[in-house]
């Protein structure tokens, strides 16, 4: 039984943290936060310059070639400083599907760019309010040219190229579009985490070629989904274990009726469920990030239930915590809502709640299926 | 990350396998015997080849095996269908208090008794005026020469009613601090004076008892740590008990919801298509999985030679609660008919039925949900406990309800 990361793997954790946590400080979440930028751009380039981008790209393609374990490392870290970063997009989303389903050209033409983080790309998907649905595709590709809406999409603003969910007739694809061209409307919309800016993108007649050489299969894009839910769980982990120790923190300091408020077990009780739901989290993450690594059947149904238990996590620690520090934490000076934020944000792509919930259970019916 | 054992760990795994095939009893006249008597046929069969507590030294009876290897036997001895298991109170919590704090002689006279399951073990802590405050307790001692004689109750004693021995906590001063007055000892549980009377539960069985002592004579010689002593050997046992208790929950797994739900409609539509149940199989996959895979984790720790971190803590405060939601929310979904219990009668036996009517006593036992919050609460996250109006206070002079 080895269910652990290796030496190597809790090394890089440390470096992580400890970058993150010098370059990374709440006070330059805020300074995003309060502007307009949606990004740190000079964190964006450390990070690059650390690798990070560069992760789970084959060498060949000017990567790092290293495992998925090493990207979950990553992504929890920077979920624990509430990166404002597009790494999400770029990383689990673009150039994990680039990789996945792209030609010889265009992974020698787009992953070495996105490797070493001079180019930025994101992940267009959603295209009304509710859930997806690949049967109801309104963006289309004809030939060269894409034509399309794709609502509140993260980092667009930032991003030099989206990888966009489309369709050519009844045909499911993923297209890249070049984002600075005519044909391509990029259109801020205020989200409730400004910390990570988000766009509209209309898409008139854009540039546009198909990624791959074939349509995509539902299957396909379904795992793509499982791979990046796996990873979103680490980073959604990260922001329940920082949203813990500030609530735990707290309890200690703050004192009424006497004595800390961490000795009243309404409080104690309040932080016990948060670090129950953050461990059940923790292992099911494991769980998520064992099975993409080692390529698993089990993928879906552990990437699933890594995401239902890190986005219960996230939420409940990221709530509790607010109600922890009574008023103060309802202010814009503390950080409490930061966490916040990003934690509901990140319940929001790539399929809420429900829609994971109903994964889980579908891959869960399919296993007794096979039993049967 | 893999799940595979190491080579040593396969080599153990097949030799504990093979002499489970080769000597687990199956005959029909063996099944026929009371589950007592089957319990201790098992355990000595065991002993006798050596996979008796197989983690206990081999002078105790035991072979001296590494953690991983005793979780790899429980794993390999949990594909059969076995008798109860009496023992777990005695080998699982009372043997290691013997361990650390009985005598050279008593340690050779009592463990390998205990662990051939010939002789069986009792705890007599609880009281009805302590429970989740045990260092609250009433029950007496008073010294007599080199005898102490006992005087009190003690209340939700498992098997007293079957055991040899019992190991007890009382008050052996009731003028200092009511964690400074306490001693421990064991005790006889045949002897002149101790009366067992069973308890009934809500569900209808009587697993455990109140037991009753009256001018209860032992010798000093049965204390085990000094006098005074008794709340930190009491923690020794106390230690163990929760990786005792912790364990599974039966068969009530979501597998076993899922097959439930598939026999079921809602509005004419199959109930497993139903939004709100489709939810709640996730939410308890979610806590069934993170509760496995937190298991594998503080595995590996063991398989590494380290001790598992505070995680392992949590398992019946996730556990317990979850069989009860389960139970509850799987008869609401039966209607009428899951009230049911008759075994012939049930959806599924009745196990859906016993799981929601034996919950509350899992949610209790062994420190009830609320103490395992404070524990997490205080050890793992290092609050401060509550204040204490009886601390420092001789405990003759605590006010009582």
């Amino acid at each position: 039984m080895n269910f652990e990361f290796s030496e190597e793997q809790q090394m890089l954790r440390e470096q992580a943290r400890g970058f993150l946590s010098e370059h990374c400080t709440t006070a330059v979440v805020r300074t995003v936060l309060d502007g307009e930028l949606g990004w740190d751009q000079s964190l964006w380039q450390k990070v690059a310059e650390m690798g990070w981008t560069a992760t789970t790209i084959p060498e060949a393609y000017g990567g790092l070639g290293l495992s998925y374990y090493e990207l979950a490392v990553i992504a929890e870290e920077l979920g624990r400083a509430v990166a404002p970063l597009p790494f999400s997009s770029s990383v689990y989303l673009a150039s994990e599907a680039i990789n996945r389903f792209g030609t010889e050209a265009q992974k020698s033409d787009w992953l070495p760019k996105l490797a070493s983080g001079e180019c930025v790309a994101a992940f267009a998907m959603a295209e009304r309010p509710g859930r997806l649905s690949l049967a109801q595709l309104e963006t289309q590709r004809t030939d060269e040219r894409i034509s399309g809406y794709k609502t509140t999409v993260p980092d667009a603003a930032v991003a030099d190229m989206a990888v966009v969910l489309a369709r050519t007739g009844s045909d499911v694809e993923l297209c890249l579009v070049p984002l600075k061209q005519e044909g391509v409307a990029v259109q801020p919309v205020l989200t409730l985490d400004s910390s990570r800016g988000h766009s509209n993108l209309i898409l008139k007649e854009a540039q546009a070629e198909r990624l791959g050489d074939r349509t995509l299969e539902p299957k396909e894009w379904d795992r793509l989904l499982d791979g990046a839910a796996a990873l979103f769980a680490w980073e959604q982990l990260g922001i329940a274990e920082s949203a813990l120790i500030q609530a735990r923190d707290y309890a200690l300091q703050r004192y009424a009726f006497g004595r800390a408020i961490g000795s009243y077990q309404a409080i104690k009780h309040k932080l016990a469920a948060m670090y129950v739901k953050n461990t059940l989290a923790r292992s099911n993450a494991y769980y998520g990030i064992w099975a993409l690594a080692e390529g698993s059947d089990e993928l879906p149904l552990a990437a699933a239930t890594a995401r239902v238990a890190a986005i219960q996590a996230s939420t409940f620690a990221a709530e509790e915590n607010i109600q922890t520090h009574g008023g103060m934490g309802f202010t814009w000076d503390f950080d409490c809502h930061f966490y916040y934020r990003r934690a509901k944000l990140l319940s929001l792509v790539v399929g809420s709640e429900s829609v994971w919930q109903d994964r889980l259970v579908d891959a869960l019916s399919r296993r007794s299926a096979v039993a049967a | 990350m893999d799940f595979n054992d190491t080579p040593e760990e396969a080599r153990f795994r097949k030799e504990a396998a093979s002499w489970l095939a080769d000597n687990v009893p199956t005959d029909d006249a063996f099944r026929a015997l009371a589950p007592l008597e089957q319990a201790k046929i098992w355990q000595k069969r065991k002993y006798d080849d050596g996979w008796a507590c197989i983690g206990w030294a081999p002078g105790f009876g035991g072979r001296g095996a590494s953690p991983i290897e005793e979780v790899i036997w429980r794993q390999e001895e949990s594909e059969y269908e076995l008798p109860s298991n009496f023992f777990l109170i005695g080998q699982g919590m009372i043997g290691p208090t013997l361990m650390a704090w009985a005598s050279e002689e008593d340690k050779a006279r009592f463990l390998p008794p205990l662990a051939s399951g010939e002789e069986v073990w009792c705890q007599l802590f609880s009281e009805p005026a302590g429970g989740s405050d045990l260092a609250a307790l009433r029950t007496r001692a008073e010294r007599d020469g080199d005898d102490w004689i006992i005087n009190g109750q003690k209340i939700w004693t498992s098997g007293a009613h079957y055991s040899d021995y019992g190991v007890i906590v009382v008050r052996t001063d009731p003028n200092v601090p009511k964690h400074k007055g306490l001693s421990y000892f064991y005790i006889d549980m045949k002897a002149p004076g101790v009366e067992v009377k069973p308890i009934k539960q809500l569900t209808g069985d009587a697993d455990f008892n109140e037991v009753y002592f009256t001018d209860v004579r032992i010798s000093d010689s049965c204390r085990l740590g000094g006098v005074g002593q008794g709340w930190q050997v009491a923690l020794t046992t106390l230690m163990n008990e929760r990786a005792a208790i912790g364990g599974g929950f039966g068969q009530m797994d979501v597998s076993m919801a899922m097959s439930v739900v598939q026999d079921l409609e809602i509005d004419g539509q199959p109930a497993l298509s139903n939004a709100a149940v489709r939810a709640r199989l996730a939410d308890w996959y979610v806590q069934e999985a993170g509760l496995k895979y937190t298991g594998y984790r503080s595995l590996t720790a063991l398989s590494r030679g380290a001790l598992p971190g505070p995680e392992n803590s949590i398992g019946k405060l996730v556990g317990a609660p979850k069989m009860q939601a389960m139970a509850s929310y799987l008869m609401d979904l039966l209607g009428a008919s899951g009230a049911v219990v008759d075994e012939n009668l049930a959806t599924k036996a009745g196990i859906i039925q016993r799981a929601y009517m034996g919950a509350p006593g899992l949610r209790i036992a062994g420190g009830t949900d609320e103490i395992m919050a404070n524990i997490i609460a205080e050890r793992v996250l290092g609050l401060p406990q509550e204040p204490r109006l009886d601390k420092g206070i001789p405990f003759n002079e605590v006010p009582t309800g």
